[in-house]
């Protein structure tokens, strides 16, 4: 009689431990898939290549060592075109310790990113992401979308909207390779 | 624990109502009822037989139909309150803040008060989907807790009854045994021409028909936990897509959630139904209604990247396939559908003008700028360019004396251009929108004068994968099927025993339509020439208790 007791209490734990833990796993995922999707602190940073505006292939596998600095943008928005100076002068500060920044454009056409960089000066990489895959791939809504990506290769922060030259800097000196 | 022994010496689990073995009745409440309670032929209800730990009263919590019955009044509740407002889904906004800001403009406190408590995204609040889930729960402890012991009490059942069983049956008989020994014989006869299972054991006889009916309730339930797991399962990453995407015609662009495939949008066609060329009854129709699309598509070609390929690489896409993407004709690849929604007609692709000179009108040449891709310089002809220094595809005015644009999309276009011609080497600036031309280094001689405009469509698609669908159309098949198992099949038994007297007492259940089994039995009683049998339920005018196996 015991044993049959003691059979049904771990039977009985078990089954609804089960449910409670797939009912937890469920309400984890439905409040988490709308805001990180695919990615999060920590992954892996997914691989891509892009042409830049001098027609040079950029390819993120290749900074691996160095800090990348993945900025998306458009020409349209405002808060991009406010922090990207301050991104250019803290990028002459940081490049030469490895931190490189890649500004991704939304599909724009070249015209426009050409234009645009040379207005505002713009000294770093800017690559044109034609088919919105790269964007697919990094799931950006709002921009500016900026990740922090370290010299392994993995993502250290995504930030959402606009940055101050302080965070700029302060984010750059995160990636810094030792 | 307790086990309770019958005093035909079988061991019943404490909470039993009838003897597992015989049926005489073993509570106080049971004896003293004229009809036998038959509710999971009188067994205990599992969770009943133990409340000793934690998870023992956990378990009896979700075993109680009460507790599930509160569950399902709450889920409603929720759900009917949730209509009350708008969902988020049908809100003008699309950020935390703005939804959220929203919903105390519009609504006010109780609009603020709504949106806190996940109200305005009821499906997606974690306290209702904790609701679904310890409904599941129940469904599940529940019908653990009543299945098992009813199937086992069928399973084993015996034969031959204790008389008190018999007497407490609702439709019951004792008389003469007319034909002596042939009675039991005579009935068995009848009973399977009638297609009932019997079984006889000395003296005694057990006819059974349709028992898989008691467990329909069973399988309704399994067929909902199916369900359950199904939108459960919609959740995990891979297994639900609802996707829309934005597509002009000439782009190829990343499908999203699809990765690695990529579509280009061909032609967008809007075609509607001709009055000269449909039947003529439906010529009133579109003389009333104006025009009536009859057809809206994309063609589109679907493309993959090759395996190594990785996002951002596009040049060496391959073609999957052609297809037109109808309304109800999705293109169908790899799980994924991709359906017609939407369109948006006409937005702007190329411009054209003419270099002109003001004063005398004469035409230098013409241009075309793409908008997808403009050029910097435009050789007009006859010695002429003209240099493209700024583009603003939505003009929005100007800031600071820059020329501002508010988004990529071309439905404002405006440009800032250098006009060179043999007569003006050094180049005359102007800036150029629709409807507005300003020259802000003075007056210019010469001008770029608007001719008109190619157009392209957009299509508006949806990208939908669902794996959950047959799990889903499972569960809703089981669910079915239970539901007719329990509703249209009823689990009748009738017993005859051979009293000591030289008597016959006999019998009769089911769980439903007592109407039926009275008709049989009626066969039966005259075949064998059986004591005519009464309906204690009438005779008693008592209130049986509904059976409550029967509602699922």
């Amino acid at each position: 009689m015991a044993q049959t007791k003691q059979k049904r209490f771990i039977l009985r734990t078990i089954i609804l431990s089960v449910l409670v833990f797939a009912i937890v796993y469920t309400i984890y995922n439905n409040a988490t898939k709308e805001k990180v999707e695919v990615l999060g602190i920590g992954d892996e940073a997914p691989d891509f290549t892009l042409v830049d505006l001098n027609g040079e292939e950029h390819r993120l596998s290749d900074y691996k060592g160095q800090g990348v600095f993945l900025n998306f943008w458009g020409t349209w928005c405002k808060p991009c075109a406010k922090e990207m100076p301050a991104m250019d002068r803290q990028y002459e500060t940081f490049k030469e310790q490895g931190v490189q920044i890649l500004a991704v454009n939304i599909a724009q056409s070249d015209f426009e990113v050409q234009q645009f960089a040379s207005q505002y000066g713009l000294d770093f990489p800017i690559v044109i992401d034609k088919t919105k895959s790269v964007m697919e791939a990094y799931n950006i809504d709002p921009l500016p979308t900026t990740l922090l990506i370290n010299p392994e290769g993995k993502i250290e922060q995504i930030v959402r909207g606009e940055m101050t030259e302080q965070d700029i800097a302060g984010f750059m000196e995160q990636i810094r390779p030792e | 624990m307790n086990n309770i022994i019958c005093a035909c010496g079988h061991e019943n689990p404490e909470g039993t109502v009838l003897c597992g073995n015989c049926g005489r009745p073993l509570t106080k409440e049971a004896k003293n009822q004229k009809l036998a309670d038959m509710r999971y032929e009188g067994t205990a209800r599992r969770s009943q037989t133990y409340n000793k730990s934690i998870i023992d009263k956990i378990w009896n919590f979700f075993s109680s139909v009460k507790i599930g019955i509160t569950i399902i009044v709450a889920i409603l509740v929720a759900a009917a309150i949730g209509t009350i407002l708008p969902q988020v889904l049908y809100v003008p906004a699309t950020t935390e803040a703005d939804i959220a800001a929203y919903y105390e403009r519009v609504y006010g406190t109780f609009g603020k008060i709504y949106y806190e408590l996940g109200l305005s995204d009821l499906y997606g609040s974690w306290w209702f989907q904790t609701l679904i889930g310890m409904l599941g729960i129940s469904l599940i402890v529940a019908s653990l807790d009543r299945f098992i012991p009813l199937y086992k009490s069928l399973k084993k059942q015996r034969t031959k009854r204790h008389e008190s069983f018999m007497k407490r049956q609702r439709l019951y008989a004792q008389g003469e045994n007319i034909l002596g020994e042939n009675s039991l014989a005579k009935s068995e006869e009848k009973l399977k021409e009638l297609r009932y299972k019997v079984t006889r054991e000395d003296g005694a006889l057990l006819a059974e028909k349709g028992r898989f009916a008691r467990w329909g309730p069973y399988v309704n339930h399994v067929g909902l936990i199916i369900f359950l797991f199904g939108v459960m399962l919609r959740a995990l990453p891979g297994f639900y897509v609802d996707e829309t995407m934005w597509i002009r015609e000439g782009e190829t662009r990343a499908i999203p959630e699809a990765p690695g495939f990529y579509l280009e949008s061909k032609e967008f066609i809007l075609e509607t139904y001709d009055k000269a060329t449909e039947d003529e009854v439906f010529g009133e129709a579109i003389d009333r209604v104006g025009t009536i699309a009859s057809n809206y598509q994309t063609d589109v070609v679907l493309y993959k990247k090759p395996e190594e390929a990785l996002p951002g690489q596009t040049d060496d896409l391959k073609e999957v396939k052609k297809e037109s993407i109808q309304v109800n004709h999705p293109l169908k690849f790899e799980g994924y559908s991709v359906f017609q929604m939407d369109f948006r007609l006409d937005e702007l692709k190329t411009m054209h003008f003419k270099l002109s000179n003001k004063a005398s009108g004469e035409t230098l040449g013409d241009l075309a700028i793409d908008l997808v891709n403009p050029e910097t310089s435009y050789d007009v002809g006859k010695g002429s360019k003209v240099e493209l220094l700024g583009y603003y595809p939505d003009f929005s005015g100007f800031e600071n004396g820059e020329p501002q644009t508010k988004s990529p999309v071309p439905n404002n276009p405006a440009f800032l251009v250098k006009m060179f011609t043999p007569e003006t080497p050094e180049g005359e600036t102007s800036f150029v929108a629709i409807k507005q031309t300003v020259e802000p280094l003075g007056d210019n001689e010469f001008k770029l004068e608007f001719q008109n405009v190619d157009t392209r469509d957009v299509s508006g698609l949806t990208i939908r994968k669902d794996k959950t669908l047959w799990i889903l159309a499972l569960g809703g098949l089981l669910f079915m099927i239970g539901v007719a198992q329990g509703s249209y099949f009823n689990h009748r038994r009738i017993w005859i025993h051979e009293s000591t007297e030289g008597h016959l007492v006999v019998a009769a259940h089911t769980n439903k339509n007592w109407f039926g089994v009275k008709k049989e039995l009626d066969q039966v009683t005259e075949a064998a020439q059986l004591p005519p049998y009464i309906d204690q339920h009438d005779t008693e005018g008592q209130e049986l208790k509904e059976d409550g196996e029967k509602s699922s």
